[in-house]
Parts: C-alpha cells; structure tokens; sequence
C-alpha cells in the first residue's frame, strides 16, 4: 500500500511540477509577468480561504467522476459517460427530493444520497447489459447515453419542472441541505465547500478497500489485468463486468450531490460542465487509484480555480491548454517508464 | 522530482514575500474607478451581446477614464466564483451581463452589500424586489424586433420569413413574439417560419446549428432570416451567403460579419446601459432597482445607414417608422410573449 501511495504521489508531484513549468512558459510567452503570475496564484488560491474553498469544492466533484472511471478502468473498461451519470443521478435525486417535502434531514439525506447513486447506476445499467449479454462495446454505449441524459433531462427541467425566467428547478427543501464548511468554519464562509467532499473522500477510501481487501475486489482487479485467466479460474467475467459498469455509473452519479445538495440546491441545466469527462483526465493522472484520484483531482481542482482567480491577468484558454498538456505529460511519462518495468 | 518541487515552492513565497500587498490607504480619492465585468457563458467574441457590453465598458474607458478588468466563467458553479473575485478586490462597480447571473448577483450583492452591482437582463421573479445595491438593466426587445417583423415582411419576396432563436426562454421568446407580431401588422398573409437551437446555454454558441436551421427554413421558402442567438448566428450568416437571401442581426450591429446579406441588425445597446450605469456610479448617483430601456429610451432599435440603405425598400422603412412613433407614443401595444 505505502509503495502504492507512493508511486502514485510520485505521479502527482511530476504532474504538478510539469504544469508549473508549461504555465510559466505560456505567461512569459504571452509577454506577462511570471513573478506576478505566481505571486497571485499563491494570494489568491492558495493562501485564499475562499479561492481554497472553491479549490476544494471544484475537487469534490472530481473525486466522485474520478473514482467512477478509475473503478471502470482497473476492470479494463472506459466509462466514457460519467457525465450522463452525473446529470442522471442529479436530476433524480432533485426529482425525489422535490416529491418528499416534508422528511427531516436524518432521513431525507442519506435518501437523496442513495437515489442519486441510484440514478447513476441506473444510467449505466443499459450498457452494461450490452456488455455483458451482447459485447457492446461500452465507449460507444455510454457516450450515447450522455447525448440522451443531457438532452432528457434539459427537456424536463423545461418542460416541466423550471422557474420561470430560469434554466433550473425549484429550490429542494430546506432539510435537503448538506452543511457548508463556512458554517464550521468562518474562514470559509462563502466558498461553496461543503460536506460533500467528506462523502468523496469516504467513498475514495471504501473504493481502495473494497478493491484491494475483498475477494471481490480481486477478482475484478483480475479481470482487468486479464479477462482470459480469469475466466479460466472461474471468475463469471461477464456478470463482473455488468456490475462493476453500474458501480461506475453510481458513483458517479453521486457527483450531483456537491452542486445540488451542497450549494444551490437545485437541479441547472448543464451543471455538470464536463466534470465527466474530466473524471476520464482524473483517472488517468491517478493511474487509477483511488487516492491518487484524491489528489489528481485537487491538481485539475486548482488549475480550473487558478483559471479563473487569474482571468484578469492571463486569458483563459491558457489554463485550458495547460490541462491538456498535463494529460499530455502523464501520458507519455506513464508509457516510458512502464516500458522499463 | 520532490525537491524539484520543493525548489518551486521556496522560489514561488519567496516572490510572494518580497512584494506584499500594497497598503490600501495608498488609494487615493482621485484614482480611477476600477469595473470588473464577468461574462455571459456565450463568452467574449460572439460578436453580439456580450461585445455589445464590452463596448461600453470600453467606451466608459476612454470617455470617464475608468479601469477595468474581465472574468470569462467556464462553468456554472464559477459564476458567483468570478463575481465574488471582483467583490472582495477593490471594484467598487461589478457588471454581469446576462440573465444567468440573477441568483448569482443576489448572493454576492447580499454578502457585499458595500459594493454596487448591475446585472444586463437581470431575470425579475414575479413579487419579488431587487436588492438595493443592484441594478437591474431590462430591454423591450419586443419593440425593436416588432420593427423587424414589419422590415422584413415588406422586404420579403416570398413573403416567407424566418427566425432562429438561441435557447429557448421567456427571454428569447420576447424576440419573437414581436418580431411576429410586427410581421402580421405590416402584412397578414406573411408567413413566419420559427425555430430553436436548444434549450442549453450551448444553444448560443453552435453556429453549425444555426446554419442547419436557417438552411432549412430556405428549404421552406424563407428569404429573410432574423436570428436572436449569440454566437449561434454567425451560422445563420453563412446560410445567407450561401444560399443568397438575406439575414438579420442581433444585439450589435452585425453587418460586417456578412457584408451584403445583413439587411438590418436589430441593436439592443448594452453597451448604452452598461456606459450609463458607470456614468451613474461616477457621479454617485448609483440607485438599486430596475432600468428598462425601450425604443422610447432609445436602448433598443435598428441599423439603417450607408452600408443596408439599399438593401430596405422605402415603403418597409415608411412603415417601421410609423410603427416607431406608434410604439413611443404608446399606442401601440407590442406583446412580449
């Protein structure tokens, strides 16, 4: 395990220390001061209580799509549709807590919890079925299946269930409400930090647990590694890879909870913005473990906030290549030194 | 790798450290008023509303000699993240242009309310108040597109006219219904095609869907298309120079993104409110609650000078006209839906 962390702390680090270097050379590119560059960086996202409460925040979704296509990945399958799963289990969750106004928050909570991994899985239960049954392959299936969840649930919400003048739903009830950090404490108070990131940080570790402490866990780590083998010792490959697609598709499904229960507390449309397919980028950073997708999330995290704290100075498309380019470096990195091992 | 890291992390507080913070008493009276604008999700660049708005925050530039900066938000949740970056900086003035920003400007307004706040398009609930340190900047576009409707009815040889909204709100809605409403007033028999290009925020954003659109309603016979889309548009303006008609544009004046095929633009000046709300906070005479600017106010109209003068017949100008003074003079009554 500690040699595990460890190499994947190593990823992260060669990650962040990469990134660094593509932005500074962008900015001096760009004609802008790298100094001041940075120095803002530090003073308003680091050092920021709200720019690191948004940091936070932003990393909490990424945890749960994260974990969703790393768990999908270590079972050899791309779950390319984290983002339908996203909108799936957010819309649902929204759907249920509008209907049950009246429950107190010990109940509604872990309710509305449920239902949005519910609604995840219940995204990723047709592709898995295709998987299984017909060989699908599950990057086409999933893919489809996010154009149906967006353009679903953007008919809903305006066919049926929008304020007028506006592209969401109504407010859930209060009792829906997950507390932010800024009620604990002060030094967050407006940042859209909120206990969420304790569920995602959970549900990273029951991801590790469940992998790599269960019996279960080993034969879908088996599968990955070698569908064939573990066909021949008697692993039922295909029911793996059924349940293991819808696994995915729960947590992320989950994903909503951190816009939705944590911070405006109703369901917009296109609120996911692409926190899905950033999971696929998440996972990839992480070599697919789990607490690396804790920190490679918190990277992605920063530079979408360090994005925007410093739209003033540089333009935005510069964070944006900048992501791209540390996909980029994982990549090639990842590649050449697993040629060695 | 880690000490590499670590030389980066001692290099970056060290910089930190030498240039703190300027003290805030350093600000003098005289320094200039800093605005902080944050974008609508179309962005900077759709050659349309937002441009519009950041014209008159250059206008206010260079005419009040303000300073300002701009945030372009890539994702819902970094909305209230763009405004609450300029809210705890010292802009004193933050502009967010587009309806979308409603609840976003309520709960920064509300966290600062020091700060004066103007929201374009800012979305009204229905018995609900404005906070009183923002401003709500509404237009009639209604009354402008009437006038459209009546150009491009008289204009029209097919007597077959086309709209292609964005996305399909009560917003986008006001364009049509006057843009309908003016067509059947100059001329009953005219046909109007309408269509949407979703129902996202996307739909402001994908002129490949406008073209798709607009090629259609040709198919149909159209040979006026007025578009009310963003940057969705621009697709719009490519069907036209395709298939020879002509269209209309949006917001700004759109004649140089297809020179030739814009018969008019039907102007909401965002720029205008935008200058005027700087002005107001120049002269301290900032007051929350709601502006609306109609053609009376002179903050909606249409193009018509040297470059689309040939292209309107005079008898369609005529009739825009009279319905102009109808319109100001309150006596005709234009519907919004």
């Amino acid at each position: 395990m500690r040699a595990l962390i460890k190499s994947e702390g190593r990823w992260i680090t060669a990650a962040a220390a990469l990134s660094l270097a593509v932005l500074l050379l962008g900015v001096v590119g760009l004609g802008r001061n790298p100094a001041l560059v940075l120095r803002l960086m530090v003073s308003r996202v680091l050092l920021s209580p709200y720019g690191l409460g948004q940091t936070l925040y932003k990393t909490t979704t990424l945890i749960f799509t994260g974990l969703a296509c790393a768990l999908a990945f270590r079972c050899g399958l791309f779950n390319i549709g984290a983002e339908g799963q996203v909108y799936a289990g957010g819309f649902l969750m929204t759907a249920v807590g509008l209907a049950l106004p009246g429950l107190p928050a010990v109940l509604l909570i872990p309710l509305l919890l449920v239902v949005s991994a519910l609604g995840g899985g219940l995204w990723a239960l047709l592709p898995g079925y295709l998987k299984a049954k017909r060989g699908a392959h599950e990057v086409i299936t999933t893919m489809m299946m996010n154009f149906i969840a967006l353009a679903l649930t953007n008919y809903l919400v305006m066919a049926r269930f929008h304020v007028p003048e506006t592209i969401h739903t109504q407010e859930l009830p209060a009792a829906a409400s997950l507390p932010l950090a800024g009620a604990f404490a002060r030094t967050f108070q407006g940042s859209a930090v909120n206990a969420s990131l304790l569920v995602a940080l959970a549900l990273a570790a029951a991801v590790w647990y469940f992998l790599w402490r269960t019996p279960l866990g080993f034969e879908l780590r088996a599968v990955g590694a070698n569908p064939e083998a573990a066909r021949s010792s008697g692993v039922p490959v295909e029911s793996r890879l059924f349940l293991i697609l819808v696994a995915s598709g729960a947590l992320a499904g989950l994903a909503g909870v951190n816009f939705i229960l944590g911070y405006k507390h109703y369901f917009e449309q296109g609120f996911a913005a692409e926190e899905g397919f950033l999971g696929i980028a998440v996972a990839l950073v992480a070599k697919n473990h789990p607490v690396g997708v804790v920190f490679a999330a918190l990277l992605f995290a920063l530079l979408s906030q360090a994005g925007l704290a410093l739209n003033t100075v540089i333009p935005r498309e510069l964070f944006e290549i900048l992501q791209s380019a540390v996909i980029f470096i994982v990549v090639i990195c990842q590649n050449r030194l697993g040629e060695k091992a | 790798m880690k000490r590499s890291l670590s030389v980066a992390l001692l290099l970056i507080f060290s910089m930190t450290a030498c240039r703190r913070p300027q003290p805030q008493a350093a600000q003098a009276a005289s320094a200039p008023l800093k605005v902080g604008l944050v974008f609508d999700v179309g962005g900077r660049g759709d050659k349309s509303f937002n441009d519009s708005a950041f014209r008159g925050l250059q206008r206010a530039a260079k005419e009040l000699g303000i300073k300002y900066d701009y945030i372009e938000p890539a994702e819902p949740a970094d909305r209230e993240n763009a405004l609450r970056q300029f809210a705890s900086g010292d802009y004193p003035l933050i502009i967010a242009v587009g309806f979308i920003f409603t609840d976003d400007v309520n709960r920064v307004a509300e966290a600062f309310p020091k700060k004066h706040f103007a929201c374009v398009d800012y979305a009204l609930e229905p018995g609900q108040a404005v906070p009183p340190n923002v401003v709500a900047l509404k237009f009639r576009e209604q009354e402008s597109s009437f006038l459209g409707g009546v150009i491009a009815a008289l204009t029209s040889k097919t007597k077959t006219i086309g709209f292609v909204g964005g996305m399909d709100v009560p917003l986008i809605h006001k364009f049509e219904a006057g843009y309908r409403a003016g067509a059947a007033w100059a001329d009953a028999k005219v046909k109007v095609l309408v269509s949407y290009a979703g129902v996202t925020p996307q739909a402001f954003k994908d002129p490949a869907k406008g073209e798709e659109i607009a090629l259609s309603q040709i198919a149909q016979g159209a040979d006026i298309i007025y578009h009310a889309s963003g940057s969705t548009g621009l697709g719009v303006f490519e069907a036209a120079r395709e298939k020879h008609i002509l269209a209309m544009g949006v917001d700004s004046d759109q004649y140089k993104d297809a020179p030739g095929f814009v018969l008019t633009s039907i102007t909401k000046n965002v720029d205008e409110a935008v200058f005027q709300v700087i002005q107001r906070q120049l002269e301290g005479k900032f007051k929350g609650g709601v502006i609306e600017l109609g053609l009376k106010e002179k903050g909606v109209g249409y193009v018509y000078d040297e470059h689309n003068k040939a292209l309107i017949p005079a008898r369609a100008r005529e009739q825009a006209e009279r319905a102009r003074a109808l319109i100001v003079a309150d006596k005709l009554q234009v519907p919004f839906k």
